[in-house]
């Protein structure tokens, strides 16, 4: 009973936020609302006992993507206000609404009318999981029986930071991106950017260690350590790298590229491409992870820092 | 389970609750920026402490109650900075509202 | 009602609201808002899947939720990639400013 109002006062939160979002007027209240949501949103994959989801949507679906986007109205704010009034008119809107809602109906008759005893893998998945040495099952799926899709997953984050790169106009090529930076150095944030990182860098290792047998993982602790990257940025504690430099590129590129090689030597090490040896797959799942913590921390934040805008420095 | 931790519990976490009320009632009712914030930091610190407090006889060991002490410290470390930085923000802009 | 319906009729009707929000706003940062909560919505109907999936040991499926957790990364790496050309095209072109971020724009610059 007490459980049945907390999901429903969940749901209703997280609806009238979504509404907001969609429906407010300006642009930045619509922002912050959706970061708002996106963490009201980890709460329910809590109650739906997907501890590794709800981490990853508080970290990157709130976290990061609230920095990406309260960054970008920023941005655009500053540019040169022309008005044009596209806004659909109101018998149109009634006529969307319309069929918004008979979509949104559609899935709810596929989600009531879902097949009883609920076709599921977690009993192959629990079965196979001493052979890879993991106690947690979604670190498992994640690399070890679907390790193909996560490898070709880093694989789409470097490509997006090279196409988020190539928007950069000719002559920033090689200089450095932007991040909302501090007004005053030495200010709170630079006390905040200070403290806080220590302990957020121990606690993204943390959980990026403990995903081999709890929730956790690579991308939630990678998520932390981008996160603590971003803020000392911010704060002015460090510039922010030129995309050109060499450190930076190997870092980025470092999690697909180990990822590749450990697939491929799979060949002569147990016969098949991304294949573990036998009683060996753990140090291989963990040696693998530390590069992906590592490409993630590095990835994210030049997600969120965007394409140089100033040339390089000589 | 013992009747008198969970009592504390309850009447711990219920007056953490009513901070964090009176938190939301400032927010949506004082009239500028820098009231809120303080109605805001007012449920960060007392609310969420007190709900702490409430949990800790629920924690498993000694290391899950650490840990949700040093959330409450990291929650108003963040909130204010948050806050300083959103009032620094309010005061070079000019904007009361 | 178990947990796994409600969250998945949320789902659902999260799905449609953000439908609505990518169709309706002509400003494109709006609409990317509007996509992340129709993904977002998307998400949550895999959650229930994973759900109603439990077995011994493991309280939810973990195959959909691997699903999920490398489409929030991928969606968060497609939504910068769409701020990038936003920013970029809003470099090169008058953006669009609806009459209420006008409005908006005026109030902050009055105070």
């Amino acid at each position: 009973m007490i459980v049945q109002t907390l999901d429903i006062g969940l749901a209703a939160l997280v609806l009238t936020l979504a509404g907001y979002t969609v429906l407010a007027r300006a642009t930045f209240p619509a922002v912050v609302s959706y970061v708002a949501y996106g963490l009201l949103l980890s709460l329910i994959w809590v109650r739906l006992f997907s501890v590794d989801v709800a981490l990853t949507e508080a970290a990157i679906g709130g976290g990061l993507t609230g920095v990406l986007l309260i960054g970008a109205a920023g941005k655009r704010r500053g540019t040169a206000v022309a008005a044009t009034e596209l806004d659909p008119t109101q018998p149109l809107r009634w006529a969307i609404m319309a069929l918004c809602a008979l979509a949104a109906l559609a899935l709810a008759t596929v989600v009531v009318s879902l097949p009883d005893p609920a076709p599921t893998l977690a009993p192959q998945a629990m079965e196979n999981i001493a052979t890879t040495g993991l106690g947690n099952p979604v670190t498992a799926v994640l690399i070890a029986y679907r390790a193909f899709d996560t490898m070709l997953e880093k694989c789409v984050l470097v490509i997006a930071v090279v196409g988020v790169w190539s928007l950069a106009c000719d002559r920033c090529w090689g200089g450095a991106p932007d991040v909302p930076r501090a007004v005053a150095r030495g200010g709170t944030l630079t006390f905040f950017a200070q403290v806080l990182p220590p302990l957020g860098i121990l606690i993204g290792i943390r959980i990026f260690w403990i995903g081999a047998d709890e929730p956790g993982g690579a991308f939630q602790g990678g998520a932390i350590l981008a996160a603590m990257w971003v803020i000392i940025m911010m704060a002015g504690l460090t510039d922010v790298p030129a995309i050109s430099k060499r450190w930076l590129r190997i870092a980025l590129a470092a999690g697909p590229i180990v990822f590749l090689g450990v697939g491929i030597l799979g060949f002569a090490a147990a016969g098949g491409f991304l294949a573990y040896p036998h009683g060996f797959a753990k140090p291989v799942i963990i040696f693998v992870e530390i590069f992906m913590t590592l490409s993630i921390a590095a990835t994210l934040p030049m997600l969120v820092g965007g394409a140089p805008i100033r040339a390089p420095r000589p | 389970m013992s009747f008198a931790p969970n009592l504390f519990s309850i009447v711990a976490i219920g007056a953490g609750l009513i901070f964090f009320l009176a938190g939301t009632c400032g927010l949506l009712r004082f009239p500028d920026t820098l009231s809120r914030l303080h109605a805001l930091t007012k449920a960060d610190n007392l609310g969420l402490g007190l709900v702490v407090i409430g949990l800790l006889p629920l924690a498993d060991n000694v290391l899950a109650a650490l840990k949700l002490v040093v959330v409450w410290v990291l929650v108003q470390l963040s909130g204010a900075t948050v806050g300083q930085l959103i009032a620094q923000s309010t005061r070079r802009n000019g904007r009361t509202e | 009602m178990s947990t796994a319906t409600l969250a998945g009729l949320t789902g659902a009707i999260l799905a449609g609201v953000g439908l609505y929000g990518l169709i309706i706003h002509p400003d494109p940062l709006r609409r990317i808002l509007a996509f992340n909560v129709l993904g977002s919505g998307v998400f949550l109907l895999f959650g229930i899947i994973a759900r109603r999936g439990a077995a011994i040991g493991a309280l939810a499926d973990p195959v959909p939720q691997a699903m999920v957790i490398t489409g929030i990364v991928v969606a968060f790496a497609a939504t910068a990639l769409a701020v990038a050309l936003l920013i970029r095209l809003g470099a090169q072109t008058d953006p669009v400013v609806t009459q209420a971020d006008k409005q908006d724009l005026a109030r902050r610059a009055d105070d």
